[in-house]
C-alpha cells in the first residue's frame, strides 16, 4: 500500500519537479556562463538542495517500485511475505542510493 | 466502443479502462519505464563520473554525440512517460468530464511545452551555438 501510493506521488513529483528541473538546468547551460551560474547558485541554496535530494530520493524509489511493479505485473510476487519484503527493500534501497549520490556528489564540490 | 460484445481478445480490451484507452497507454507506459531504467541509470552516472559540474564540463559532454543522443531520447521518452503517468493520476481522482478534459489537456501543453524547450536548449549546446 505504502509504495503503491508512494510510487504514484514520487511519479508526479518527477513530473513537474523533476522535469522541470532538468529543462531549466538545459537551459541554463544553453544561456552560458552566467544563466548557469545563477542555475548552481540556487542549486547550492539550502532550500534548492532539499528539493534536488528530494527529488533524487523521488528518482530511486520510484525507479525501484517501478522494477517491483513489473515483475508484479507478470503475475510473480503476489505473496504475502516477498510482497511485504519486496516494498520494505524499494525504501531501503533509495535511501542508500540516495546518501551515496550525495556523500559523493558534495565530496567532488568541495 | 466495443464494450461487451467483441469476442477477440483486442476488442475486449479496446475503449475500456478509466483512460478508455484499453491496454494501449498501459503497456506504453511499461515500455517507456524499461528504457527509462536504462536511460536514467546513464543520466545518473554520467553525472557522477563528469569530473566537475561546472558550465564547461556539461557542454563538452553534451556536445559529443556519447552525451546528446542518450539526453535526447532522455527527454523525449521522460516527457512521454511523465505524462502517461500523470494522466492516470488525473483519471483516477478527477470524475468530472470537463474538468478531467481540462486538466488533460494542461498537462499535455506542459509536457509538450518542456520538452520542445529542452531539445532547443540540447541542440544548441550539441550543434556547438554555445561558448
Amino acid at each position: 500500500m505504502a509504495a503503491s501510493i508512494v510510487h504514484r506521488a514520487s511519479g508526479v513529483a518527477l513530473s513537474i519537479g523533476g522535469l522541470g528541473v532538468l529543462t531549466w538546468w538545459l537551459f541554463a547551460i544553453a544561456s552560458g556562463a552566467d544563466a548557469y551560474a545563477t542555475f548552481t547558485k540556487a542549486a547550492m541554496h539550502p532550500l534548492g538542495l532539499l528539493v534536488l535530494v528530494g527529488l533524487t530520493w523521488s528518482f530511486f524509489q520510484h525507479l525501484l517500485t517501478g522494477i517491483r511493479h513489473l515483475i508484479m505485473d507478470t503475475g510473480a510476487a503476489f505473496e504475502l511475505g516477498i510482497n511485504k519484503t519486496s516494498a520494505v527493500l524499494t525504501f531501503v534501497g533509495s535511501l542508500v542510493l540516495t546518501a551515496a549520490v550525495w556523500f559523493y556528489l558534495l565530496g567532488v564540490a568541495k | 466502443m466495443s464494450v461487451g460484445k467483441s469476442s477477440t481478445p483486442l476488442g475486449k480490451v479496446r475503449g475500456l479502462g478509466s483512460a478508455q484507452h484499453g491496454g494501449e497507454h498501459w503497456l506504453t507506459e511499461r515500455v517507456t519505464s524499461i528504457a527509462l531504467l536504462l536511460l536514467g541509470t546513464w543520466l545518473i552516472a554520467s553525472l557522477l563520473l563528469l569530473p566537475k559540474l561546472d558550465q564547461r564540463t556539461m557542454v563538452e559532454w553534451l556536445r559529443a554525440p556519447s552525451g546528446a543522443v542518450p539526453m535526447a531520447l532522455f527527454i523525449v521518452v521522460g516527457f512521454r512517460h511523465a505524462l502517461d503517468g500523470v494522466k492516470v493520476v488525473i483519471d483516477d481522482y478527477v470524475h468530472e468530464g470537463g474538468s478531467r478534459f481540462a486538466w488533460h489537456t494542461l498537462m499535455l501543453f506542459l509536457a509538450v511545452g518542456g520538452a520542445a524547450l529542452a531539445l532547443y536548449s540540447l541542440a544548441r549546446i550539441a550543434f556547438g551555438a554555445v561558448a
